[in-house]
């Protein structure tokens, strides 16, 4: 359990989470990065860049 | 064998393709995009094949460059990920081997971009040549929305959006296909519905199982060669005249295409990984 760095919501990971994982926040619905599972620690995700893609 | 995975941001299909290498007990480690420095006059590598998974193109291109210079095995190469992050390098080297592809003219300002778009008739699609899950498409239907368009594009752009990449529109059945090939197999493909003329399934498009026609196999095994081969997402396009190749992808999403196929696609895409680390 981690506070959303958006909002300040409870937010839950999975229990396969993995560092470098997208979650949403269910409360405000932002994009939070998992930058460390033990202890579980969130930052906002990086924006979505030109280059992006498959 | 050790197993480099070049990534950043961890989608389904990354966390996928782990579970998949821990099920087999394979070695493998996580190569952050953003934490490593490639030391051009010393580098060392400790993996057998890397994966690249990155988000993004850039990043994915030039850590390939380096790579592969120094004969490290990755899926894909170097020279797959050059062809297929562009789209005009794609259908250059579709085109230039005869895989048929929607026609498509190149121009370098508005001027000679608007004479293009008027030899091919509206309506044409411009696309920006780097980029993906649909952004930027354009539908120009008319002269008065093509000139607007290369206007914005050419005075709000970065300097990319200044190759006009001009297609011609191909109407579709509401649908087109995406094929996923691993070496010399089409392993499955996707019809992908949308009531919209774009219709990747990041912009709402459903997937259903398509099979995979003789048809389909031939032509997608001909655009796989024609950027280099590898693990490849072959979006086709059926018309009247037979199917075209529209775009490859080279880092491709495959979350909404395992059920509906029932291909495990991320066990077949580690299956090619540990062939090129063993070769």
């Amino acid at each position: 359990m981690a506070e959303c760095i958006e909002c300040g919501a409870e937010v839950e990971t999975s229990e396969d989470a993995e560092e470098g994982e997208i979650i949403e926040c269910p409360e405000c619905g932002v994009e939070l990065e998992i930058i460390s599972v033990e202890p579980l620690e969130l930052a906002l995700a990086p924006e979505e860049e030109e280059d992006w893609g498959e | 064998m050790r197993i480099g995975v070049l990534c950043s941001r961890l989608r389904v299909e990354e966390k996928l393709l782990f579970q998949e290498m821990e099920r087999r007990g394979l070695s493998y480690g996580k190569i952050d995009d953003r934490e490593i420095i490639l030391d051009l006059s010393n580098l060392e590598v400790s993996y057998d094949v890397i994966l690249e998974r990155c988000i993004n193109h850039s990043r994915a291109l030039h850590t390939l460059c380096v790579l592969n210079a120094r004969g490290v095995r990755t899926v894909n190469t170097y020279r797959v990920a050059l062809t297929c992050g562009d789209k005009l390098l794609t259908t250059n080297a579709l085109a230039a081997n005869g895989v048929p592809t929607p026609r498509t003219l190149i121009a370098y300002t508005p001027e000679s971009a608007l004479a293009a778009i008027e030899r091919l008739g509206y309506p044409v699609v411009l696309k920006p040549t780097v980029g993906s899950w649909g952004r930027l498409l354009s539908k120009v239907n008319d002269r008065e929305a093509a000139e607007a368009l290369l206007e914005h594009k050419q005075i709000l752009g970065s300097y990319h959006h200044s190759t006009f990449y001009i297609q011609e529109y191909v109407e579709k059945p509401g649908r087109d296909i995406r094929a996923f090939v691993i070496g010399e197999e089409t392993i499955c493909a996707i019809y992908r519905t949308s009531a919209h003329w774009i219709t990747n399934t990041a912009r709402g498009g459903v997937a259903s199982n398509c099979p995979v026609t003789p048809a389909i196999h031939d032509l997608c095994q001909r655009a796989a060669k024609a950027v280099g081969g590898g693990v490849l997402a072959i979006d086709l396009l059926e018309t009247e005249d037979g199917l075209l190749v529209n775009e490859v992808n080279y880092t491709m999403e495959f979350r909404n295409s395992i059920a509906p196929t029932g291909v495990n696609i991320p066990q077949r895409v580690i299956d090619y990984v540990v062939k090129v680390g063993q070769q």
